[in-house]
């Protein structure tokens, strides 16, 4: 017992070793979360928001100005201009100062009372992706005062959105990205690690000492679960300060997690480690596991949506449970108990994966 | 001759197949403990193979080992406390430095850690790594590797030691001390199984196996071997060395004519009765000047003549 303790510490021990003399892989270790999170929490942005427009209110009455404020306090629309002519209107959209236009004509008063002509008109650039279906939301709202026939008798929905009431994309992204930033590295690092040796000779050498197959995995997962939680703590930091992303649940929670999901991905790298013959192999099974991560966990898309075999294909994926964890932590504040279920899950897989690859692992060379 | 106790190893009909290739084909061997068992043969005659299966890393297919009266490959892991393995290749870890290496290797031996820098101090002396301890074992040059790898897998103090060609990539000071060493440790005690394609490293075993195509086609006292070669040696001094040798080769009983400098050095069948009158004759009727006389057997003859097409064998 105490000489396997030994002979494991030995292993992580050298492979910490290793990876501080490793430059490239130590920079990843950090370039990786920061430049994700930029990606991510600013270019990718489902939410339309502060789009620039143009405003012409030739009627410019109290009913008119008041559905300009409606329209501005959405915050989709942003009123940076307002053009004498709707030609001179036009030009600015032609020329790309702004996205939207807002045309209110001269009659305003006696259009709003006549439900078969319009009332005012916005005139969208189309070619910016989304801002189209946002403005077309945008033109239900019901028009300041009541306006008899002109109005559908529908009822009035209130939408409550609760944890995310400015429905900002960073609170959704962020604490879902620290699992695909974790999924990324650590699949890739792990999966590498193994067949470094192996390319390189040593592996050869390894296999005629008493070290087990165990003992050699779980040593060559240790240090890697620190540098995941070194991952986890830059990704938190980062959305703190970038993007007002809160922590409302526990940090322990969190972390505690978070190991689970890291060792859970490392014995997928090591699996998968197991399986490749050289480290571009191992890069590319990596990569492959990544994106079906990415795509089914419901980091990106909702989870609900997709059909139930590709359900249950998200189940055997780590991150998927992951990201329940994340939400539900970061967001609605649950503590880890009470997601007991995907830390199971988490568990389950990372027995597997460690068996698996310790089974597969053979101390020859046939 | 079966005393158990007193061999290091015993495998009776060792085979190994890769595929449609038989790597090694029914090889016996019987190693005693102490000795330098040396195994001679070109590229691709199934050394590192054998020593791969010996020690466990490689399933025979057919056959059956004992090492150090423990079952191999069943009892391997058994084995491996006991086992130094050199590969071919420096397979300790380039970013490390040699302590450290040293360090770790120490530690996956299980070795406790007052008995851990008592042996690596003896190893850092014995091996003279001192000047370059601290130096990341990737820049070391090939000699220092050398000496580095052979410290790093007898710390442990292994009862038996493997050694796949470990003189490979350093030049000839280098491999003279390198066997020094060796002969140390097999005085301890130290059972070693070499594998090279060097003459004089083969002539330095107690002990010679010569491989070739995955049989074992000599095996014995180096000295032995080359006084029972089945072959005449006739060494042939002449000015117009071409033509000598394109006369030798009318004698039926020419096996391999190969030249040394300014001499040709002839193996022919023991079935020549007057193997000098033969080759006199020869080359007098091919007009050639030449000085013929009888030599000693050298390690490479008897490598030549093991090694030639089964047809053309005495």
């Amino acid at each position: 017992m105490w000489a396997s303790l030994q002979r494991t510490m030995a292993v992580a021990a050298k492979e910490l070793r290793q990876l501080s003399r490793d430059r490239l892989t130590l920079g990843m270790v950090i370039g990786i979360p920061l430049l994700q999170m930029m990606i991510f929490g600013y270019g990718i942005n489902f939410d339309v928001r502060h789009v620039k427009t143009a405003v012409v209110d030739m009627a410019n009455t109290q009913a008119s100005r008041s559905l300009v404020a409606d329209m501005g306090a959405s915050q989709v629309l942003e009123f940076v201009v307002a053009p004498a002519t709707p030609e001179a209107m036009r030009g600015l959209i032609d020329d790309g100062t702004v996205a939207v236009g807002v045309y209110i004509p001269p009659d305003f008063e006696r259009r709003r009372l006549d439900a078969t002509r319009p009332a005012a008109q916005v005139m969208v650039d189309a070619t910016r992706p989304g801002i189209e279906s946002a403005v077309r939301a945008i033109a239900q709202l019901p028009l300041p005062v009541r306006a008899g026939l002109a109005h559908r008798q529908e009822p009035q929905i209130e939408v409550l959105t609760e944890y995310n009431p400015e429905r900002r994309t960073a609170v959704q992204v962020v604490p879902a990205l620290i699992g695909v930033i974790l999924n990324m590295t650590m699949v890739v690092f792990t999966a590498i690690a193994l067949v470094r040796e192996r390319e390189r000779g040593n592996l050869e050498l390894l296999i005629t000492t008493p070290v087990r197959s165990g003992e050699l995995m779980i040593g060559k997962l240790l240090p890697y679960v620190g540098v995941g939680l070194i991952q986890t703590t830059i990704v938190l930091v980062v959305g703190m300060l970038l993007f007002d992303v809160p922590v409302n649940g526990s940090l322990l929670s969190l972390y505690l997690g978070a190991a689970l999901f890291i060792a859970a991905t490392l014995g997928l790298g090591l699996l998968l480690s197991t399986v490749a013959s050289t480290q571009f192999q191992a890069m590319q099974l990596g990569f492959f596991t990544l994106l079906p991560s990415i795509l089914l966990s419901g980091f990106a898309f909702p989870f609900d949506g997709m059909p139930t075999a590709v359900q249950w294909l998200a189940q055997l994926l780590p991150l998927t449970h992951f990201v329940e964890i994340l939400r539900g932590v970061i967001l609605r504040g649950t503590s880890l108990s009470a997601l007991w279920l995907p830390a199971l899950k988490l568990a389950l897989f990372l027995l597997l994966a460690v068996a698996m690859a310790a089974g597969r692992f053979r101390k020859r060379l046939d | 001759m079966t005393d158990g106790v007193a061999l290091a190893i015993e495998a009776r009909a060792l085979t190994r197949r890769f595929g449609s290739v038989l790597a090694v084909d029914h090889v016996d061997l019987t190693v005693p403990r102490g000795e330098i068992f040396g195994f001679l043969g070109p590229n691709g005659s199934g050394k590192s193979t054998t020593l791969r299966m010996l020690c466990g890393l490689l399933q025979p297919t057919s056959g059956s080992i004992r090492a150090l009266q423990l079952e191999i490959p069943r009892q391997a892991e058994q084995l491996r406390r006991h086992l130094g393995y050199m590969t071919q290749r420096f397979s300790l870890w380039e970013d490390l430095t040699a302590r450290e290496n040293l360090d770790f290797m120490a530690r996956i031996q299980g070795l406790a850690p007052a008995l851990r820098s008592q042996r690596m101090a003896v190893a850092v002396e014995e091996y003279r790594l001192a000047e370059f301890l601290d130096r990341p074992a990737g820049t070391l040059s090939g000699g220092q590797k050398q000496r580095l790898a052979l410290a790093a897998c007898t710390l442990h103090e292994p009862e038996l030691l493997l050694l796949d060609e470990p003189t490979s990539a350093v030049d000839p000071q280098s491999r003279r001390d390198f066997w020094e060493s060796l002969f140390t440790l097999a005085g301890r005690g130290t059972t070693i199984l070499v594998s090279t394609h060097y003459m004089d490293e083969a002539e330095r075993c107690h002990h010679l196996a010569i491989l070739d195509r995955g049989r074992m086609v000599a095996n014995g006292a180096p000295r032995a071997l080359m006084q029972q070669l089945p072959l005449h040696v006739v060494e042939i001094a002449a000015v117009d060395i071409n033509g000598a040798r394109r006369a030798l080769h009318e004698l039926d009983s020419l096996r391999s004519v190969a030249q040394l400098g300014l001499r040709l050095h002839a193996l022919l069948s023991r079935a020549e009765r007057s193997p000098l009158e033969q080759v006199r004759a020869v080359l007098t009727r091919h007009g050639v000047q030449a000085e013929v006389h009888l030599a000693e057997a050298s390690l490479e003859d008897v490598f030549v003549a093991a090694t030639l097409p089964p047809q053309e064998a005495a």
